[in-house]
């Protein structure tokens, strides 16, 4: 795939902060478990965080392609940073874009594709992760809006985050609401101890008796899960090409350890199951990301991405998991200790397989597709 | 001997004391341990107490003198409840295995009667910051001066390496012998020279605890030479080829326990109104992580019985560590991938298991050095 002069730019540039900024601090926050303000920031001021908003609503107006490429440099420097840009962008942002009104977009588009301000989406619950249908959380109908009562778990940005999409039960239905963090009766819980993305928050965001006005319910109401599932559609994309970006960190510290270390008299490279290994991981990781730039194109060409986008989400994770996996064992015992980064990736690695609906559920919405 | 699957009444009885104290002792403080990064010293006391530790150590020097079997049957249960803190002992029995295959009389007696009297550990050094699978490229030095060795080197990732009463060393007397050139030293606890220096930030096992190993001319009696010298490597190796064993061991009570986890789970989860263990796709899952288990077990008991005819066991141990570690790390993963998101928590015991049994795929020998051991094995026929 050749890519356009502007393409080439922008991950220039893009590669840049992530080898600059992102890569330095990776350590520190993943042992900190602390937010990457000041990443997300960089980020923010090349307009990164709005990446695929038009221009009008204060993005930059590029297509899915750059995107999933540019997640995945990032992912490659740090992937905690890079599923919190996956989230504001893929999902809140691209909700908004497509279901919000004027009104909507001026105020809640603009400061996130600016990335002043960050998005987080509210779907699954403690009883309801891949099943997401059955959730529980209620809005009811009060003069002037809704008042919203119930738990959403795992949110990728909670306590963080400015903007909430969060989806709940009405009398028609499910529906979206957009929910401002400085809400009465919104509060979360502690991020949760994960075994890796460390430095992108994860937590309960509780709702108790949450006023949102109707002017915040997003597109009509009753069409919340499809709107929530369409924004899956693009966010499994960013996941997708996370993936990739996570698979590939971990295998060029693999490849250039296989060139240095020696054992038996020559490098490890010279060994044919380290080598054939090295190969593996970049035959895996190019294939991974042609389904991943496969679901971006049809998505900027405005065909249904759904099959695509799980597909690729499916097939990347996999490869993030194995190739993460194959790293440590390159690196030995070093690669068992956090100094030589391997291992954080490699822990990273897993969740993939694991948000923005398991790899079960990958698989169930394939088969579906391919039935349709 | 005639195939025979059964336990005697002396294993089922160990079976049952070591299920009993890994679930009481170990369990409910496993996932602290891991957190703190320490080595849980009232645990070591307890296994001590009841005879668990250094159980290897034949009666006559005071010890239970388990089997390779016996050893095995505790293994999986200690494991189960966590490979971490079963990582102590093991090393522990790593370190003896050498003094029981090369030692003297009299050196038996001193360096493995103290270590039943009390709860201590010994501890094995083979591998160097440059060196770790390619054994023989040692370059720890061991200079012959009267009736002492110099010993100036640097080993790592030394399990028990700073709380070990004495740690079996591996040393060249000259290096371009290559293995021919390897001597094995007991170098005791608080020798001049001598310092731990324990290794912070591992993924997993955390509370088992990892040094590396400074000598600067440490000096060592002759007397604490374990065979010839020159006899070191092989040495090092037939410790290998046994120890790998319960490495195996640990592995299928890693696998029980995701396989236990992910089963008590589906059972309670539900999604699309019923609970998750009546799709199929979980429930194939299950099966896989039964299939290895039960088959990576039965190949563990047939190498520990191997070891213990005293038939060549060398590739038995490599397939059983290799096998083993794989499944096992299956089964974790697995287990995290049928619990979701709470698999990816600490509140839930699944990702410690993914953590901790990733090393089972690395220490005493890569999966990669296990196959080349098996490849050696099927062409030299």
């Amino acid at each position: 795939m050749t890519l356009t002069q502007e393409q080439r730019l922008v991950l220039e540039a893009v590669r840049r902060v992530a080898r600059e900024v992102l890569y330095p601090l990776a350590p520190e926050y993943d042992r900190k478990a602390e937010y990457p303000w000041p990443q997300l920031r960089a980020l923010a001021e090349l307009g990164f965080l709005g990446m695929t908003t038009p221009e009008a609503w204060g993005g930059v107006g590029l297509d899915s392609v750059t995107w999933a490429l540019a997640l995945e440099e990032i992912a490659a420097a740090d992937p905690s940073v890079a599923v919190i840009v996956s989230v504001t962008s893929g999902l809140p942002q691209y909700m908004l874009l497509r279901f919000g009104t004027e009104a909507q977009k001026r105020r809640y588009l603009v400061p996130l594709a600016k990335g002043e301000w960050i998005g987080a989406f509210c779907l699954t619950e403690p009883q309801a992760g891949s099943d997401a249908k059955s959730l529980r959380t209620e809005a009811r109908r009060v003069p002037g809006g809704f008042v919203l009562n119930g738990v959403k778990s795992w949110i990728t940005s909670a306590g963080q985050a400015h903007l909430y999409v969060v989806m709940a039960r009405t009398e028609k239905g499910i529906s979206a609401f957009l929910v401002e963090k400085d809400t009465p009766g919104l509060s979360f819980g502690r991020p949760e101890e994960k075994m890796g993305l460390h430095a992108a928050h994860t937590a309960e965001v509780r709702l108790e008796g949450v006023f949102v006005p109707e002017e915040n319910l997003l597109g009509e109401e009753g069409r919340g899960l499809a709107y929530a599932l369409a924004g899956l559609d693009s966010g499994r994309v960013g996941v997708a090409a996370q993936a990739v970006g996570i698979a590939r960190g971990a295998y060029e510290i693999a490849r250039a350890y296989a060139d240095q270390r020696e054992q038996f008299g020559k490098k490890l490279r010279e060994h044919q199951a380290i080598a054939f290994k090295i190969a593996d991981m970049h035959v895996r990781i190019a294939a991974a990301r042609a389904l991943v730039l496969e679901a971006a194109r049809k998505k900027d060409q405005g065909e249904r991405f759904t099959l695509e986008a799980s597909a690729a989400k499916l097939f990347a994770s996999q490869v993030a998991v194995e190739v993460t996996r194959e790293a440590v064992q390159v690196l030995g015992g070093y690669g068992y200790h956090r100094d030589f980064r391997v291992e954080r990736y490699y822990r990273d690695a897993k969740v993939t397989e694991i948000y923005e609906g398991t790899s079960e559920i990958q698989r169930l919405v394939i088969a579906r597709e391919l039935y349709r | 001997m005639p195939i025979d699957f059964s336990l005697t009444e002396e294993q089922k009885q160990l079976q049952a004391l070591a299920r009993r104290f890994a679930r009481e002792v170990i369990l409910p403080v496993a996932a602290e341990y891991d957190e703190k990064e320490e080595v849980p010293w009232p645990v070591i006391e307890k296994l001590h107490e009841v005879g668990l530790l250094n159980a290897i150590i034949p009666e006559a020097y005071g010890g239970m003198g388990l089997k390779m079997l016996d050893e095995v049957i505790v293994g999986e249960e200690l494991a189960y409840a966590c490979m971490g803190i079963y990582t102590i002992p093991m090393a522990s029995d790593l370190g003896i295995t050498p003094v029981l295959l090369a030692g003297t009389e009299e050196q038996k007696r001193r360096f493995l009667k103290p270590l039943t009297e009390k709860p201590a550990l010994a501890a094995f050094a083979l591998s160097e910051p440059g060196n770790g699978s390619d054994a023989a490229a040692l370059k720890t030095r061991a200079i012959r001066q009267g009736d002492h060795y110099i010993l100036n080197g640097t080993k790592m990732w030394i399990s028990n390496g700073g709380e070990a009463e004495w740690v079996v060393v591996f040393a060249t007397v000259n290096p371009e012998l290559r293995h021919k050139g390897v001597v094995a030293l007991v170098v005791e606890k608080g020798t001049p020279g001598f310092k731990a220096i324990k290794i912070h930030g591992k993924m997993g096992q955390r509370a088992s605890g990892t040094y590396e190993l400074v000598f600067e001319d440490v000096k060592v009696p002759v007397e604490n030479r374990l065979g010839e010298e020159g006899e070191g490597f092989k040495i090092a190796m037939q410790t290998l080829n046994k120890t790998r064993i319960p490495v195996a061991a640990g592995s299928v009570g890693v696998a029980r326990r995701a396989l236990d986890e992910a089963r008590k789970y589906a059972k309670e989860r539900e999604a699309f109104g019923q609970p998750i263990a009546n799709f199929q796709a979980i429930q194939f899952k299950l099966a896989d992580m039964m299939i290895g288990i039960e088959t990576a077990r039965m190949y563990t008991y047939y190498a520990a019985w191997l070891a213990d005819q005293g038939l060549p066991h060398a590739h038995a141990s490599a397939i059983a560590k290799a096998y083993a570690s794989e499944i096992a790390f299956e089964a974790a993963n697995q287990a995290i991938q049928i619990h979701g998101g709470y698999g990816y928590v600490r509140e839930f015991p699944v990702e410690k298991l993914l953590r901790d049994v990733k090393l089972n795929q690395i220490y005493e020998g890569t999966n990669e050095i296990q196959r080349l051991i098996i490849a050696r094995h099927i062409l030299a026929e």
